[in-house]
């Protein structure tokens, strides 16, 4: 049974379903596994190099804010839909900064309720929670 | 308020709830393998088209809720399970429900789950806790895969619920709605009933995306990822492809653990030898599994590379669904006492 610490083994330990020296199925306790750890590092690693290049985009002014906070948020356009309340084509649009820019405080409120942020760091791409 | 629930851990999500919610009932006698066996869990299915957090969508599990159903169905015991479009009354129920004393599981959302780590929080709405109580503004909660209890504020709870994205939980409620006397006798029947559907699902079931042909497939396709996502996202793909195999209520590894477990349990009611040497084929089955994702960690983390590498990855798949199509068909042949 691996015992390799992973993110979550800091916080529970997995049960596992293993056999015992005379072939019985037991459970057992493991902390995690690398395979599994190194899986989800490449995973996360995916995550920020899109986060760092909607960053990029939306600092060229290629891309509004909400780029950035999709990518931070693991959403896509119909994730975001969906907990917006737009349609995906509304989305579509306030991804262009020029509309993003002229989006009233109401349309702003919803898109930061989405992505769990305030207004002001949804329009200056601030992140600080874990 | 805190009802009379004891919090069992378990490997599997919604075969763990199932086990604790029926608990009383069977007088303990439905443990997680047995739900996960008599439920028909075992499953594969590569989903094309379909992208999740950006790499391939593959299932190791039957569709989300079906467990709990065709456990509760196979023993006779009658479901309740509700769906909401309103948050205040999909609350309301449950306040109900709890008021009544019974525990109920909720399928939810874990991105927003606050006591999973940040690394495991993505978009994945297949997720199954037991609420048993609530103190203050605190909902009880009994994951099953949390070691202990936990808790979340009632809106957390909410937010978890209405969790948005593919199969979301629309606050998504459900209990055995009755106590039925369980005897062994219908274990047997249901463990028998569970086998058979099991069998169908994974040897029968057309086009050649699911069950064993679906396995073989997406070994075939393995082998030209390198040459047609390019190193660096077939690499991705492969992480994906361990983190559904190997993660927390997808593990397709690990689920052929316990459905070796299931087959052991079972031959307690059903006196088919041939059960306990098939469970050896699943143990087979899961251990490969297992080195095939080791195969893929050698190519996600740089260690391999090569087409030989992916060659490998492939056939380790290919390799997979020979054993298991073994399996399934000694199980279907099995003269049923």
């Amino acid at each position: 049974m691996p015992q390799d610490m992973s993110a979550l083994g800091k916080i529970t330990k997995e049960v596992c379903y293993a056999t015992d020296s005379s072939g019985k199925y037991v459970t057992e306790l493991s902390a995690g596994w690398e395979v599994k750890i190194d899986a989800l590092d490449v995973a996360w690693k995916d995550v920020q190099e899109r986060v760092a290049a909607a960053k990029q985009k939306v600092l060229n002014n290629e891309a509004s804010p909400l780029l950035f906070f999709m990518e931070y948020r693991l959403m896509d356009i119909s994730i975001l839909s969906d907990y917006s309340g737009f349609w995906k084509w509304q989305i579509k649009r306030h991804l262009k900064p020029e509309v993003f820019k002229r989006l009233s405080d109401k349309k702003l409120q919803k898109y930061a309720e989405a992505f769990n942020v305030k207004v002001d760091e949804l329009k200056t791409m601030t992140v600080h929670e874990a | 308020m805190k009802l009379d629930f004891e919090h069992r851990q378990s490997a599997h999500c919604e075969s763990g709830v199932t086990s604790s919610l029926l608990r009383k009932t069977s007088g303990n006698k439905i443990t997680e393998p047995l739900a996960f066996g008599i439920g028909a869990g075992l499953f594969f299915c590569y989903i094309p088209l379909i992208k999740i957090n950006n790499g391939p969508a593959i299932a190791f599990r039957t569709f989300p809720g079906l467990i709990f159903k065709r456990t509760c169905n196979a023993l006779g015991i009658p479901v309740t399970r509700k769906k909401f479009s309103s948050k205040e009354k999909a609350e309301g129920f449950l306040q109900q429900c709890l008021a009544e004393g019974k525990p109920v599981g909720c399928q939810v959302g874990v991105y927003y789950l606050s006591y999973f780590p940040r690394e495991y929080r993505f978009h994945f709405n297949a997720h199954n806790l037991i609420v048993f109580g609530k103190e203050d503004d605190n909902y009880l909660i009994s994951d099953p895969v949390m070691e202990n209890p936990t808790t979340l504020t009632s809106y957390e709870l909410e937010r978890v619920r209405f969790a948005k994205g593919a199969l979301a939980p629309k606050g998504q409620i459900y209990y055995p709605a009755g106590d039925a006397e369980i005897t062994d006798e219908q274990i047997r029947k249901a463990i028998i009933s569970g086998i058979k559907r099991n069998v169908n699902q994974m040897l029968r079931i057309p086009g050649s995306f699911a069950g064993i042909r679906g396995v073989k497939n997406t070994g075939i396709k393995i082998k030209k990822w390198r040459d047609k996502l390019g190193l660096q996202k077939a690499g991705s793909y492969l992480a994906q492809l361990v983190r559904m195999q190997e993660e927390i209520g997808t593990g397709g590894g690990g689920f052929r653990y316990i459905y070796a477990a299931f087959l052991q349990e079972a031959h307690a009611y059903v006196k088919n030898d041939e059960l306990l040497e098939i469970s050896k084929i699943f143990t087979q089955a899961g251990d490969l599994w297992r080195t095939a994702a080791v195969q893929a960690a050698g190519i996600y983390k740089g260690r391999l590379g090569s087409q030989a590498d992916f060659d490998q990855m492939g056939d380790y798949l290919i390799e997979i669904a020979a054993v298991e199509k073994n399996a399934f068909l000694a199980l279907k042949n099995i003269k049923w006492q």
